[in-house]
């Protein structure tokens, strides 16, 4: 069955594929859960990864966004060569390791930018599909070699996407919109996701 | 209010402040380090640059309850840094300095780059001290004088 799923699957997919196969449970549970559930679930997913709060770093250009409006970061901030700014401005010459809520200034361990191979827009800034998004973070080239269980933990434990479900205030002192699931939906969505084989939406 | 232990310019010192406190105001208002200039107060100008921990930080957006032990350099102490000497000769020399008012976020950040990057190319100068403005636009002086600075560096 899983390997009619498999088949069955768009060209982008292959490479969740090849997770589902070299991890036994994952490989179980895309029998047990019905694709159609899988997709429900990545949608769910997606709408999380498209909100500012997750998408203001995954840019494709050479500077962060900030704010619900996803502007240019100000303070002429760059990406540098690591996505961690450049060496007299660095991202961690203002975010700290935890939020300021004093200041306005949000923090998390290590803040930086994803990298370019998970760019998340295109170069106008405009976001990419959920077909591209899934095509993306299923392909080891580009995330750095994570597979099912891999995209699990860092959605469950990577410091920067648990700043997004916690952002703090901005420096009016206002909350910061949150994305639209807790973090407890989205490690479930997450899960119910990698359990089905990570299906992706074909290409349009 | 809390008191928080900190080492400033290599002293070891000890303030009470609110937790939330920039910085900024730690040094200039309990600290008397007036060096340290507030210029926009988020972070967008980079007038309250010191180094926390050998980074260049924009103390106005750091509140003291998130500096923790990590060592504290304000332009009061930069020059007895050899690199920071040479930086604050050079801008010196070269008299970049008209109001004066963001200078020594300026020179805090160029002293950050030439650390890193003895020899800088323009684009290296460009991009670190794209974050600080001059109001009285000495840019041209400013990289001219990190340039000399960079020529007296091995």
């Amino acid at each position: 069955m899983a390997l009619v799923l498999l088949l069955a699957w768009p060209p982008g997919c292959t490479a969740s594929g090849q997770a589902a196969h070299e991890n036994g449970p994952s490989a179980r549970a895309t029998s047990q859960a019905p694709q159609a559930e899988g997709l429900a679930a990545w949608n769910r997913i997606y709408s999380v990864l498209s909100h500012p709060r997750c998408i203001n770093c995954h840019t494709a250009t050479n500077y962060p966004q900030q704010g619900d409006d996803r502007h240019r970061h100000f303070a002429n901030v760059v990406r540098g060569a690591e996505g961690k700014g450049v060496v007299a401005l660095q991202c961690v010459s203002c975010h700290q390791e935890a939020n300021a809520d004093s200041t306005g200034v949000p923090g998390a361990h290590a803040w930086h930018l994803a990298p370019l191979s998970m760019k998340w827009q295109d170069g106008n800034d405009r976001i990419l599909s959920s077909a591209q998004v899934c095509g993306a973070i299923t392909d080891r080239s580009k995330n750095h070699d994570l597979d099912g269980p891999g995209l699990l933990k860092h959605h469950t434990d990577e410091p920067l996407v648990l700043w997004a479900f916690q952002p703090g205030r901005d420096i009016e002192g206002r909350p910061r919109a949150l994305p639209p699931l807790t973090h407890d939906q989205f490690v479930a969505a997450t899960r119910k996701w990698v359990d089905a084989g990570m299906p992706c939406p074909p290409i349009q | 209010m809390e008191t928080y232990e900190l080492t400033v310019n290599g002293r070891r010192t000890e303030v009470i402040a609110d937790p939330g406190t920039p910085l900024l105001w730690v040094l200039r208002d309990e600290l008397k380090m007036t060096g340290t200039k507030y210029g926009c107060g988020i972070g967008a100008c980079g007038a309250c640059t010191v180094h926390l921990g050998a980074i260049p930080t924009r103390s106005c957006a750091v509140p003291i309850s998130l500096v923790g032990s990590r060592p504290v350099v304000t332009i009061e102490g930069v020059g007895r840094d050899p690199v920071g000497r040479v930086v604050q000769d050079a801008w010196v020399s070269h008299d970049v300095v008209q109001c004066g008012y963001c200078q020594s976020g300026q020179i805090m950040t160029a002293v950050a780059l030439l650390k890193a990057i003895p020899k800088p190319t323009d684009a290296d100068v460009e991009q670190s001290m794209g974050g600080n403005l001059c109001r009285c636009a000495t840019y041209v002086r400013i990289r001219e004088a990190i340039q000399i600075a960079s020529g007296q560096l091995k």
